[in-house]
């Protein structure tokens, strides 16, 4: 198989690193190839982060180039807009409709941009969830990132019952009904 | 077929360690190097294990597990090679026993770093073999390998790797510890004692052994020959390799797994075959300026650059003249990084802030006080280098200019190397006033254990080294401890004690609120009370935004409950809505 490219974009903290070691566990199990980059350190700390995540018969590189991303999954809509240009022109931009400002929107310095996904609708197909609100519903905000996971699943190479499996054996054992009811409820979202 | 897990880099130099039958371990926190201690913890009951104060303690006990015939390690970022280059420089001329390692994590794109040294050439100038892999299975074979050729050559060896290495996660096959028998200790002055008559003649002998090396290199199987269409050749090692493989696939390559010494007379071989020679390496042109100097034609820096991660795009750009339709990146505010919501130290800023103090800076996550609306910190430079700085301040300016200044360092970077820096105040007679921002771990690299914290690298307890009581000892009288958010009483504090004619340091004490994992209270805004002032928006918490209207908002997915804004709110439209446990 050509190699698959999903970038996983949001702000330090919200999970990002638990999202690749699914990603990566689910490539393993499909008897892939498979390199993932991640972001530790400073730029952790609230700071724009980003996960590469290549499998396929073959990889070399492990990071994704601008215009060659298949999917796009991001935590928040600024980072949706700041990484979408690595999709490549068919891929797909998964985006959980939510808001984090960054400090220079917080202290004035700069504006959120309004208007997000409606930009983002005209150049790429677009996916939206109000995941953090869904996940309170569901009784943990923290589990949102597993909604969004959901809907990306649609577009990748793996069934249900794998990744299932692999969310058990990703996630912290007391959570794995409510991460795997999260997901639930993103791989119904078809829009 | 033997297993195949996916592991990060740093994880599979941790494996590496492990199958080659490493016995000890000593290293300090620093990204992108930091996991690879984490992860050797797995294997406690073969490998011992630890973090040390600092990259220079932790050289030193990597040598001495060596001397006595172990195979032995020391893991570091870049910039903590330079806090070990003491040691490194004179174990250069004693060799090894046991094997001995030094992984040092280079940081290009400064993902995490105050500089974007390479390692290769603090090597080059320490005489000391560097390997570099190229991937994570790479991380975990040439580990071992470094080890065999540390003891085949008595050198002790370099790994370098880069971010981009360290952090990602690539297919490892697992095999077997080798457990090597430890190496006979034999007392041996001439070798082992550097002072000068026996130093002049280990010069002798290691330039001779890395000659021996250098020849060696020529056939190591770690250094190969991917030979193909030869219009265009490339050298390259590491990382940028993965890069020449997807953007010049049909291109002849010399990939490089020892990248000091060079393999001469393979170079010179390879480039005789191909029509034009490249050489791709991130940083400094280190391969480059060697492979020019013996005549070779090459192209390298000419077109590619000394800064950053290179990429499949930026040598398709460079070597092919590829023009990409690539879409232009959209306008977007910058997510700087931050301290987090409930960060203890974010209330110290506030308060140096409001006083509009100066500060002298320090490496860790309060580095971030230099950043809006906070704005604090002056000056940033190296581990324990605020509280010199500040030294140097008054000695130029004389007292009364620092009276509006304080050096900031937390616990772990004072057990670093803090701790010499405020040695020298009290010894040179100085009066300037010390903040340790004590939140009990080293927290930018992700929370680990220090001298001060009561806990090893391995999970045991440990005598955690009490700060006061050694600030006292050294003879500063006026040392305070104070909870870090307590604004009023660290207000007052700081007030008192920069206006003495001594030195102080204060403590602020209170834990870095990541370390709880119990749920946190959350606090609202309610708009009908707030009168939009803007107070409790100075500290910069990124849990608060404005409504349009002006008013306040608390995201309660981000709230910890520290109660600053609370506090801060002259109008009690603050208030606690949700108890922690």
């Amino acid at each position: 198989m050509a190699v698959k490219n999903i970038m996983i974009v949001g702000v330090g903290g919200q999970g990002t690193l638990l999202t690749s070691r699914v990603l990566g566990g689910l490539a393993i199990a499909g008897g892939y190839d498979v390199k993932l980059s991640e972001v530790h350190g400073m730029a952790q700390r609230g700071g724009s982060v980003v996960t590469f995540v290549r499998y396929g018969d073959k990889v070399a590189e492990p990071i994704i180039e601008e215009g060659q991303a298949d999917v796009i999954i991001a935590f928040e809509r600024l980072e949706a807009l700041r990484y979408a240009h690595f999709l490549e022109k068919d891929g797909v931009l998964i985006v959980n409709d939510w808001r984090i400002d960054p400090m220079p929107v917080v202290i004035g310095a700069a504006q959120y941009p309004e208007n997000i996904l409606e930009e983002l609708e005209k150049e790429y197909k677009v996916y939206k969830v109000d995941a953090t609100q869904e996940s309170k519903k569901l009784g943990n905000p923290r589990v949102f990132n597993l909604i969004v996971l959901g809907i990306a699943a649609q577009h990748m190479d793996f069934t249900k019952e794998q990744w299932y499996e692999v969310i058990e054996k990703t996630v912290p054992p007391k959570t794995i009904e409510i991460n795997k009811k999260a997901f639930d409820v993103g791989y119904g979202i078809t829009q | 077929m033997a297993e195949k897990v996916i592991m990060l880099g740093n994880e599979a130099i941790a494996r590496g360690a492990y199958e080659a039958g490493v016995k000890v371990s000593s290293a300090y926190p620093g990204t992108p190097s930091t996991e690879i201690s984490e992860y050797l913890v797995q294997y406690k009951d073969d490998v011992y294990e630890e973090w040390a104060p600092n990259e220079k303690v932790a050289t030193e006990v990597a040598v001495g597990a060596s001397l006595v015939g172990t195979r032995a390690m020391a893991c570091m970022k870049h910039v903590g090679l330079n806090v070990a280059a003491d040691p490194l420089y004179s174990v250069s001329y004693m060799g090894v026993n046991g094997g001995l390692v030094i992984v040092v994590a280079d940081d290009p794109g400064l993902y995490s770093s105050q500089n974007e040294q390479d390692t290769r050439m603090v090597a080059r100038a320490a005489q000391i073999p560097v390997i570099e892999p190229s991937d994570s299975a790479e991380a975990k074979e040439f580990f071992k390998t470094a080890f065999e050729l540390s003891e085949q050559f008595d050198r002790p060896f370099i790994f370098r790797i880069t971010t981009r290495l360290a952090h990602s996660q690539g297919l490892v096959e697992l095999c077997e510890r080798v457990t090597p028998e430890d190496k006979p200790y034999e007392k041996n002055i001439p070798k082992n004692v550097m002072m000068p008559g026996n130093a002049k003649m280990r010069h002798i002998e290691i330039e001779k052994r890395n000659l021996e090396l250098a020849e060696a290199a020529d056939s190591l199987p770690i250094n190969r020959v991917e030979m193909k269409d030869t219009k265009i050749g490339v050298i390259t090692s590491g990382i940028p390799y993965q890069y020449v493989k997807e953007a010049l696939p049909e291109a002849s390559v010399l990939k490089l797994g020892m990248v000091n010494p060079l393999p001469r007379k393979l170079i010179e071989d390879f480039a005789s075959k191909v029509d034009t020679l490249y050489i791709v390496e991130e940083l400094d042109p280190v391969i480059e300026e060697q492979v020019k100097s013996w005549g070779i034609k090459a192209v390298g820096k000419e077109i590619f650059t000394v800064q950053g991660e290179y990429s499949v795009n930026m040598l398709k750009k460079a070597i092919l003249k590829q023009e990409l339709d690539l879409k232009e990146p959209a306008k977007a505010p910058g997510r700087p990084p931050i301290l987090c919501p409930g960060c203890p130290h974010r209330s110290v800023f506030y308060v140096l802030n409001k006083l509009k103090m100066h500060a002298a800076g320090d490496i860790g996550c309060y580095t971030l006080g230099a950043v809006a609306p906070l704005s604090v910190i002056d000056t940033t430079m190296c581990m324990g280098s605020s509280i010199s700085t500040l030294h140097g301040m008054e000695k130029a300016k004389g007292k009364d200019y620092i009276k509006n200044w304080v050096a900031v360092i937390g616990d772990s970077t004072f057990m670093h190397t803090g701790v010499n820096s405020l040695m020298n105040m009290v010894y040179n007679n100085a009066t300037g006033t010390v903040i340790i921002m004590d939140n009990s771990t080293t927290g930018m690299t992700g929370h680990q254990d220090h001298a001060a914290t009561g806990k090893t690298l391995q999970g045991d307890p440990a005598y955690a080294i009490n700060i006061q009581a050694v600030c006292r000892a050294m003879g500063v009288k006026n040392v305070i401890e104070v909870n870090a958010l307590d604004i009023a009483q660290v207000e007052k504090i700081i007030k008192e004690e920069t206006a003495k004619d001594e030195i102080s340091v204060i403590i602020t004490k209170t834990p870095c609120v990541l370390l709880d994992k119990r749920k946190k209270p959350i606090y609202t805004a309610y708009t009908d009370k707030c009168k939009k002032c803007g107070m409790c928006m100075k500290p910069g918490c990124p849990a608060m935004t404005k409504n349009p209207d002006g008013t306040i908002h608390i995201d309660d997915t981000m709230c910890t409950g520290c109660g600053l804004c609370k506090d801060l709110c002259k109008f009690d439209a603050i208030e606690l809505v949700k108890e922690g446990e």
